[in-house]
């Protein structure tokens, strides 16, 4: 069975744990801003949100990207970068409807989130449990679904 | 069914793969007329740069790819098409049931005197890029015709290779179909700070062989001559038709598709750089030459080849760009709307900008300077038509809170 992360926002107090688990699992350092999953803050709602790629089905990133740098992990489903195939192009940034893969200047590279091979730094980072790592046909998965649809414009079709 | 495709660009290829997708027996053909595996020219600046070798521009990098596939590639010109045959420069005819023209662009050739000096090149293919990458020497002179996406992108190449470059942009200020004034004045200010002499508003009237030299000079409009060793042209590109004279196929800009793709003869299709398709932020049509239009045009053609009626929402013109260093990016309508209101943040010193453009409440163009993070959520809040609601008065206050905006807007909170 595949599995997927689920965000639950009222979950999360904004500590940016995951952040920091994030960038180090990746590049052994703690940076949130070279984390791929970041918690955007949402004053006015009195929200904190955990945002990452949602490892869409026909991801925009990887028909976007001219030298085919990005793979489908076959054990997790997730969107890799091969960064030494990646040019730094940042078309996959551009086209990613959901800002989810992004430029690193320091590497001339894309990065977005792989699932760490299928054992979520993040999801054992946060101590309240506001991300978890769950089977991809349970509730929770289908209000994200629910969320990259709305924001996908149904992949450029006319409806 | 026989699906024949000219052209292994993006669009090509991208069409190709989902054919096969959508139909295991379907034969499929790709007919392409460089020498090389299909490759991306997006690649190029950074083969130039020394970043990869040519086979880094591949755009499948399995070399028994299109075989394993069971995608014929023919190494050939299409040089007329019949509503069920096109015809071969080696004479040969190949019959199709659905036919895809994804020929590309070629560089436009401006009314220069002497364009055709030896030492003048284009920067458009692989087999140009690799002359390029042979004169682009430490301390040679360089003379880049045009500051569109194609000059500047290839600026960094000639600036670590250390030549003398001068850059002539006809108008009057940089990338001018991607960026605005103001933006196009910032990357300017960039590239002149990193010793790039660049002349604006001023265009290339002849080049000239110079007296007992092996250098030429160029001739631009304000009366200066400038010494080259090379002389690069990237003043645009047009799509290439030459092929379809003759034929009742209906051409305009490029080849006219209606929102499957198809063109005036049923059957055949276009997409890519040579497509003039649906465009999503005016509902008329328009040629957008990027990549990914190009890689979307073969997708949907795909599906409508394969006999599933699938409507194209229209492109959204979008690029990136690096100039040395600073990245660029414009979405959709960034000129705006009359009547629409715009969001706008300028820092000179830091060398940020964002211009965000609305239609009511929705966003329907961005240019950006300096802004990486999150970036394509510009995309979702234009082609999802996001109504902003009160955040639209927040953006207009800072733009900046643009994945705020997105989030509360679109958000599983």
């Amino acid at each position: 069975m595949q599995q997927c992360l689920n965000i639950d926002p009222g979950k999360c107090t904004g500590c940016r744990q995951c952040e920091l688990g994030c960038s180090f699992a990746h590049e052994e350092f703690f940076s949130s801003s070279r984390s791929r999953i970041k918690v955007f803050d949402l004053h006015d709602q009195g929200l904190f949100v955990p945002y990452t790629c949602t490892q869409c089905a026909d991801a925009w990133c990887m028909a976007a990207c001219p030298v085919d740098a990005i793979q489908v992990d076959a054990d997790t489903g997730a969107k890799t970068v091969d960064t030494g195939v990646c040019v730094g192009c940042k078309v996959c940034t551009i086209a990613c409807p959901f800002g989810t893969i992004n430029y690193v200047s320091a590497t001339g590279k894309v990065a977005k989130c792989d699932l760490c091979g299928g054992d979520p730094a993040c999801v054992k980072a946060c101590p309240t449990g506001a991300i978890s790592y769950i089977d991809s046909d349970t509730a929770g998965f289908s209000k994200m679904q629910q969320w990259v649809d709305k924001t996908a414009a149904q992949h450029n079709v006319q409806t | 069914m026989k699906h024949v495709i000219i052209g292994a660009g993006p669009a090509g290829v991208s069409a190709a793969e989902h054919l096969r997708k959508l139909d295991s027996t379907a034969e499929i053909v790709i007919i392409g007329d460089e020498a090389e595996p299909p490759y991306s020219r997006m690649a190029i600046p950074y083969y130039l740069v020394g970043d990869i070798e040519e086979a880094g521009t591949w755009q499948r990098k399995n070399g028994k790819h299109f075989k394993n596939l069971g995608v014929k590639l023919i190494h050939d010109t299409v040089v007329s098409v019949s509503p069920s045959s096109v015809r071969l420069k080696t004479g040969k005819r190949i019959n199709f049931d659905r036919l895809l023209i994804a020929t590309g662009s070629r560089p436009v050739q401006p009314p220069v005197r002497g364009l055709n000096h030896p030492a003048v090149h284009h920067c458009w293919t692989l087999a140009d890029a690799r002359e390029i990458a042979k004169r682009m020497q430490k301390g040679s002179e360089v003379v880049l015709m045009g500051a569109g996406f194609i000059g500047c992108i290839i600026l960094q190449a000639l600036v670590e290779r250390g030549v003398d470059l001068t850059v002539v942009e006809m108008e009057e200020h940089m990338v001018p179909r991607m960026m605005n004034a103001e933006a196009g004045a910032m990357i300017k200010r960039w590239c002149q700070a990193r010793g790039v002499r660049i002349i604006t508003s001023a265009h290339v009237i002849e080049v000239a062989q110079q007296t007992e030299s092996e250098k030429t000079d160029v001739i631009i409009s304000t009366g200066e001559a400038l010494s080259a060793d090379l002389i690069i042209v990237a003043t645009g590109v047009r799509a290439n038709l030459g092929f379809l004279e003759g034929s009742a196929i209906a051409v305009d800009q490029g080849v006219v598709v209606d929102r499957q793709l198809q063109t005036s003869i049923y059957g055949i299709f276009a997409a890519g750089d040579v497509a003039q398709g649906p465009d999503f932020s005016t509902n008329g049509t328009a040629v957008h030459a990027i990549q990914t239009t190009a890689s979307q045009h073969g997708r949907i053609a795909a599906l409508n080849m394969a006999g599933r009626k699938v409507l194209y929402h229209g492109s959204l013109a979008m690029n990136t760009l690096e100039t040395l260093g600073l990245i660029s990016t414009s979405y959709g309508n960034w000129q705006g709307v009359p009547d629409g209101d715009s969001a706008v943040a300028i820092n000179a010193d830091a060398y940020r900008y964002l211009s965000l453009q609305f239609d009511g409440d929705v966003i329907i163009g961005a240019i950006a300077i300096g802004l990486t993070d999150h970036i394509g959520a510009l995309r979702g809040l234009i082609e999802s038509r996001i109504k902003l609601g009160l955040w639209k008065d927040r953006l207009v206050e800072d733009p900046y809170r643009l994945m705020e905006a997105y989030l509360a807007r679109t958000g599983p909170g």
